[in-house]
Order: structure tokens, then C-alpha cells, then sequence
């Protein structure tokens, strides 16, 4: 039994990592001006050339954009879920991604408006002042209604008040910047500079650690509140230190790339399913990997499926992770009755 | 001997809302104490409270001569166990996963299980006979292996204290007595401390050190099993009205049928006490007789029969006996006969059964039930 387990553990990892390498090498291939690997070497070991630019500047940092947001996302979904003890909850789903969208969109037009230049952690912190907002009136729902589905419901009512405010502000604010405000408003990993992929990895990375540190608890937390406190665990503290990991998470994801759907929910199933496990020693790094697959794979579809013309990413990832939340919902009602 | 916990003018309650006041109860090493009384009397209070799931109102809950408040989690995750009514979450989950959670507070950082835990959960799960299913996912197996499993997991967690909130309720009478049974195995053996509430009166007698009853918001009495278990006590603690306990066997009966006797019923030895439920359950009140007070139909008969002759034990039934029993076999109209022998000591039954016999009352169980039916006999 525990050798099939952890033949399992080693065959996921490895195909995660695969595909993630996989990925990596196609999205750098593949573009409006496609690359062989032949070509890709030279330049990613310091030559110069035509193509230099296309790569370095563009291909790359979009794709570790892709890597780290969507591990983000997949992450902070995995902890909303173990939260709520709710297998639909994620960031998009319970209005977070939106709530952030809110107040950065205000921030961003303030501060355009003002004629100030906005820095990549003025973002973040704006997107998580709005997470935190969007993660407050969630809770509120969450102490009224101990239904399941209420909680959900009440997250995406959020989310489209959060959004119709956005869209509002944006039509008002009429500017050449809004342009660019409206592109991100609908999700992307496009136009992505070095120094916002430095932003990010310095907020992901440590929270990624973070909660790896945190697996004990969470482990705790999984058989319920009551069993996780005669086991030594400081619920408030800890739910305390869940909502503001997960909301880091999701903010940093709208803050660089807007809001983008059903990876945070679909990923940690998709991840379940290939580990059959839910012990976060495992769960968290295959879901940041999982995540960042599904990004990747989904980044890959927006820039080329209609090349020259760029799907919005959030079309992208509900394409394929919409289905996996119906299935999910479906499978659990047939193992209720 | 000390107790290792004891509460001390505890008071508990929600939202600031006193429920139960001024609660003095202890427990030593080896010992189980027992909460009984009727369904939201506080029982699920105390025990949260102790447990420290509740703050008390006021009070201290004293756990090895330290208030519990000034324990660390860490500290308390060692020394308390709990299987509580809440639903273990655990999706996706193992028996031997959830059993093996018991090991958390001895594990480093990460909680990644040593040897030796691996070993003490596999201990644990030989000890409640769960091999056979450890391996099967902890949501597909039944509500008894469940409860199992999580003493598993308690008895793995190695504490000094257990505190279960009726881990017996919904099962049937088998995982019934096995839990039992384990728990007794970690009072005894394992010199746990083990506190409890149950609704099996029943099984709480008999496997009980001390029982504490939790009546209409007060803890109305302590003491041992034969202090608490007498028939009125049990009845008033519970406020039974449409029936009865019998503490003796530990066993319920309904309320008698009204009405004036329609049937004598001679028992005795055993015999009667099928026949006084199979009426009771038809709604035909009866009368009994004529029983010795030690004889096993007694009891029943005494709570369900409308008319009962009975005499003192040991003793031959008298003339008095006897003429009672005539007349009211004669005013009943019919007489059921479940004694088949009679012994040289019930000579005045045998008589009684003639007598019927010789006035043509004698008829059987079925015939009274379908008549009751107004079916034809």
C-alpha cells in the first residue's frame, strides 16, 4: 500500500515536471514568429541575433509570468478550499480576483489621473487591499450561511458587483491609459517587464514557503476545527495566517495579469485526482506546479489559437476549467446519495 | 488518590449565558466517568468545556494539578484525547491516515511520521481489530468502524485523558460493545482517564466507575452505578412518563394499556414476560398472576399488568392468592396459560389453570390479539 502511494507521488511529480519543462521550451518555440530549438540556444546562452529581443524580452518573462501567477493561483485556491471546507471555493469564484480588480483599477486611475508613474508593489498592495476587502464580506456570508452553496453564490454575487463598479469606473474614466486598463481588466500574462517578474517572485516565492511551513496545521485543519485544536493547533491564528496567504496569492495574480478564472478551482481537483491524496505536504507543491502547467498550457492557446489575434487568457483557463468544476460537483452528489 | 481532572465550580454556558452552574466533578487515572441524563440537559457543554473547546463562565477545569488554561496547545495535544460528535472532514483519506493523525503532536515540523510512529498507529489499529479495513478510505466504511478508527487514532495519540461525547449513539449493538470494551482496555491497561456521556443507560451501568447526572441544567447527582440506578431516580432524572426503566436488567418498558383487564394471563419462570409484551403491544390490558416476587416475569408484570397477584418469595401461593386470581379470572372473561410444566412449588397455578380449564375461559395469545382486531377467532 504505502509503496503504491509513493510510486503514485514519484509519477505525478515527474509528469508535472515534464510537462512544465515541456511547456516551457513550446511556449518559447511557438508565437507569431515561431523559433526551432535550434534557434532558441544560441540566444538563450547569451547570443545575440535577430530574434534576441523576441525571446528575452517578451517569450520569457511571459512565461515565467505564467509559471508563478498561475502557481499562485492554483495555491490559493487549494487554501480557500481547505477554508471553507468547500471543493468549489477559489479566488475567481468567491470574488476575491474581483475585489482586487476593484480597488487596483481605482488606484491605477487615481494615480494615472494624478499623473503619477504606479510601481509594481503599489499593485499589489492596492489588489490586496481589495482581496482583503472581497475575503471580508465572503467571511460574513460564511458565518450567516452554513450552506455550502450559499457561500458560493454569495462569492460570485461579490464578484459581479466588484466587476460592474470596474467597468463603470473604467467607461467613466475616459483616457489612453484606459485603454491599456481594459486589456488587463479581461487577464493576460502579456507585457510583462523584468522587473514585475522580480516584484512577483518576491511576494509568490516566500508565501510558496510559507505555506509549505504550514502543511502540519493545515493537515490538522482538514479533519475540522474542533479535532485541529485538541492537536495543538491555534485556530485563529491560523485561519488568520490561511486568509492572508491566500489573499497575497490571488492579489499578486489580478495586480500583474487581472483577473483569470476557475484555475484556482480546477487545479487543485485536476491534482487531487492525479495524486488521490489531499495531505498538503504533497498538495502544495503539486498544485503551484499544476498551476503553473495549466497557465502555461492555457497561455500557449491565447497567443496562438488565433495568432496574430490574443484570446483573453480568462476565456482560456474557463475553456478547460469549467468542465473539471461540474464534474467535480457531479461526482460528489452521486457519492452523497 | 488525586484526581488527575477535576472541575471546580465550573461554570458553562454559550455566549456568555450560564447553562450548567457550580459543577464539581473529578476523575482519577484508570477510572471512567460517566455523563448521563436527558437529551440537551449540557451534557455536550461540560464536556466541550473540559475540553476547552467552550470557555467556562466561571470555574476552573484543573488538569494534573495545573488550571487547563495555562496549558500550551502543544502541552494539552499530549495529555488529551477526544472523540467528539463533530464529522471528521478527511476526504480522500485513509482509516490508517486518520488514525495516524493521533501522532501529530509528536511529530517535527512538517509532520511527517517516524518510524516509531508508523509502528504505535499500526498498535493502535491492532488493538480496536481494525486491520481489515485500515487501508479502505475513511468515508466508505460504516459508522462503527468509524468510531473505531478514531479510538485508533486517540490510543496512538497516547494521552492522559480521554473525553468522548456519546461514541457509541447510531451504532448497532456490536461496535456498541466493542467501543465499550476498547475504552475500558485504555481505563484499565493504559491508566487512561475517561470521561464520556451516553444515552445507553444500559451499557453507562455497566461499564461505568462513577456517573455523573446532568439533569434540567444542573448536575443533579454523582456516585457510583448502584447509588444512581434505582428505578425512581432514573425515572425523575429522565422524566419518564409513558413508561419504564428497570435498573435491575437495565431494560425499558412501555407504558401499560388502559382499561379494565381483558385477559389472566398465568406466567411464571420466564414464560409470561413474551405474552405481557405481545398485549401490551396490542393495547389489551391484562392480569397477571400468580407470581413469586423473585420470579423474572415479576418485574414486567409489575409495570404492565393492570391487576397483578403476586407473593412473597420463595413462599407457596395461599388461599387469599388463589381466590383473588379466580375472581379476576373470572372477570376477565378469558385466561392465557404460558407455563407448560408445572414444579411440585406451583401447585396452586396448575389449579388456577383447571379451574379455567373447568369454566371454559381458557383460550390462547393468538385468539386474544385477533379478537382485540375484531377479526374472527
Amino acid at each position: 500500500m504505502e509503496k503504491k502511494t509513493h510510486r503514485r507521488l514519484r509519477t505525478g511529480f515527474c509528469c508535472l515536471i515534464l510537462a512544465l519543462a515541456a511547456l516551457t521550451v513550446w511556449n518559447i518555440n511557438a508565437g507569431s514568429v515561431s523559433l526551432s530549438v535550434r534557434e532558441i540556444l544560441p540566444i538563450l546562452f547569451g547570443g545575440g541575433g535577430e530574434n534576441a529581443a523576441i525571446v528575452w524580452d517578451m517569450r520569457l518573462p511571459r512565461i515565467a509570468a505564467a509559471i508563478l501567477l498561475g502557481g499562485a493561483l492554483a495555491l490559493s485556491g487549494f487554501l480557500l478550499q481547505t477554508f471553507f471546507a468547500n471543493p468549489i471555493a477559489g479566488p475567481f469564484i468567491l470574488g476575491i480576483s474581483s475585489g482586487a480588480k476593484l480597488i487596483l483599477s481605482l488606484t491605477l486611475i487615481g494615480f494615472l489621473s494624478a499623473g503619477i508613474a504606479v510601481g509594481s508593489f503599489v499593485l499589489v498592495l492596492a489588489a490586496f487591499l481589495g482581496a482583503m476587502m472581497s475575503m471580508g464580506f465572503v467571511l460574513i456570508i460564511s458565518l450567516k450561511a452554513k450552506r455550502m452553496s450559499y457561500l458560493i453564490i454569495g462569492g460570485v454575487m461579490i464578484g459581479y458587483i466588484c466587476s460592474a463598479v470596474t467597468d463603470f469606473v473604467i467607461t467613466f474614466a475616459d483616457d489612453a491609459n484606459i485603454v491599456n486598463l481594459h486589456h488587463w481588466s479581461l487577464g493576460s500574462f502579456s507585457g510583462m517587464s523584468w522587473e514585475n517578474i522580480g516584484v512577483m517572485t518576491a511576494v509568490v516565492i516566500p508565501v510558496l514557503v510559507g505555506t509549505f511551513l504550514l502543511s502540519k496545521p493545515i493537515s490538522a485543519y482538514q479533519l475540522g476545527e474542533v479535532y485541529a485544536q485538541n492537536m495543538g493547533v491555534n485556530i485563529k491564528r491560523f485561519r488568520i495566517a490561511l486568509i492572508l496567504l491566500s489573499s497575497i496569492l490571488a492579489a499578486c495574480v489580478t495586480a500583474f495579469a487581472g483577473p483569470i478564472s476557475f484555475v484556482g478551482v480546477a487545479v487543485p481537483h485536476l491534482i487531487r485526482s492525479l495524486f488521490r491524496t489531499e495531505k498538503p505536504l504533497v498538495m502544495i507543491p503539486a498544485c503551484f506546479l499544476g498551476g503553473a502547467v495549466f497557465c502555461l498550457f492555457c497561455d500557449l492557446i491565447a497567443r496562438t489559437a488565433f495568432s496574430p489575434t490574443e484570446l483573453s487568457i480568462s476565456s482560456v483557463t474557463a475553456m478547460f476549467g469549467a468542465p473539471v468544476v461540474l464534474l467535480v460537483m457531479l461526482r460528489r452528489q452521486k457519492q452523497q446519495m | 488518590m488525586e484526581y488527575f481532572i477535576s472541575a471546580e465550580h465550573l461554570t458553562v454556558g454559550y455566549d456568555g449565558v450560564p447553562l450548567i452552574e457550580n459543577i464539581e466533578i473529578g476523575v482519577r487515572r484508570g477510572e471512567i466517568l460517566m455523563l448521563i441524563g436527558p437529551n440537551g440537559s449540557g451534557k455536550s457543554t461540560i464536556l466541550k468545556s473540559l475540553i476547552r473547546q467552550l470557555k467556562p463562565l466561571a470555574g476552573t477545569v484543573v488538569l494534573d494539578g495545573k488550571p487547563m488554561r495555562d496549558f500550551s496547545g502543544r502541552e494539552l495535544s499530549r495529555k488529551l484525547g477526544i472523540v467528539m460528535t463533530e464529522r471528521i472532514r478527511g476526504e480522500l483519506m485513509t482509516c490508517r491516515d486518520v488514525a495516524a493523525t493521533g501522532r501529530y503532536p509528536y511529530t517535527g515540523r512538517l509532520g511527517i511520521l517516524s518510524a516509531e510512529d508508523r509502528e504505535k498507529v499500526d498498535e493502535a489499529i491492532r488493538l480496536v481489530h481494525a486491520e481489515e479495513y485500515a487501508d479502505r478510505p475513511f468515508r466508505q466504511i460504516s459508522d462503527g468502524q468509524r468510531q473505531l478508527v478514531l479510538l485508533a487514532r486517540v490510543i496512538c495519540q497516547e494521552p492522559e485523558i480521554v473525553v468522548l461525547d456519546e461514541p457509541t449513539s447510531f451504532l448497532d449493538i456490536r461496535h456498541k460493545l466493542e467501543i465499550i470494551d476498547v475504552l475500558k482496555m485504555m481505563a484499565r491497561t493504559r491508566r487512561m482517564a475517561v470521561v464520556m456521556s451516553l444515552h445507553e443507560l444500559d451499557l453507562a451501568q455497566k461499564c461505568s466507575d462513577r456517573i455523573v447526572c446532568v439533569g434540567d441544567h444542573c448536575v443533579d447527582r454523582c456516585g457510583t452505578p448502584e447509588e444512581i440506578f434505582r428505578d425512581d431516580y432514573i425515572r425523575k432524572l429522565y422524566g419518564i412518563e409513558k413508561g419504564s426503566y428497570n435498573a435491575l436488567s437495565g431494560s425499558l418498558e412501555m407504558a401499560p394499556s388502559k382499561g379494565e383487564p381483558g385477559v389472566f394471563v398465568i406466567g411464571g419462570g420466564g414464560a409470561g414476560v413474551p405474552v405481557y409484551r405481545a398485549l401490551q403491544r396490542n393495547g389489551i390490558a391484562f392480569a397477571a398472576g400468580i407470581l413469586q416476587e423473585n420470579d423474572i416475569d415479576h418485574p414486567v408484570a409489575c409495570v404492565l399488568a393492570a391487576e397483578l397477584v403476586s407473593v412473597p418469595a420463595y413462599r407457596a401461593p395461599d388461599e387469599a392468592a388463589v381466590r383473588r386470581a379466580k375472581e379476576l379470572m373470572e372477570a376477565c372473561g378469558r385466561v392465557i396459560c404460558c407455563v407448560e410444566e408445572f414444579a411440585e412449588g406451583n401447585q396452586a397455578n396448575r389449579k388456577l389453570l383447571e379451574y379455567s380449564r373447568e369454566q371454559s375461559l381458557l383460550t390462547d395469545l393468538d385468539s386474544v390479539i385477533r379478537a382485540a382486531k375484531g377479526e374472527p377467532e
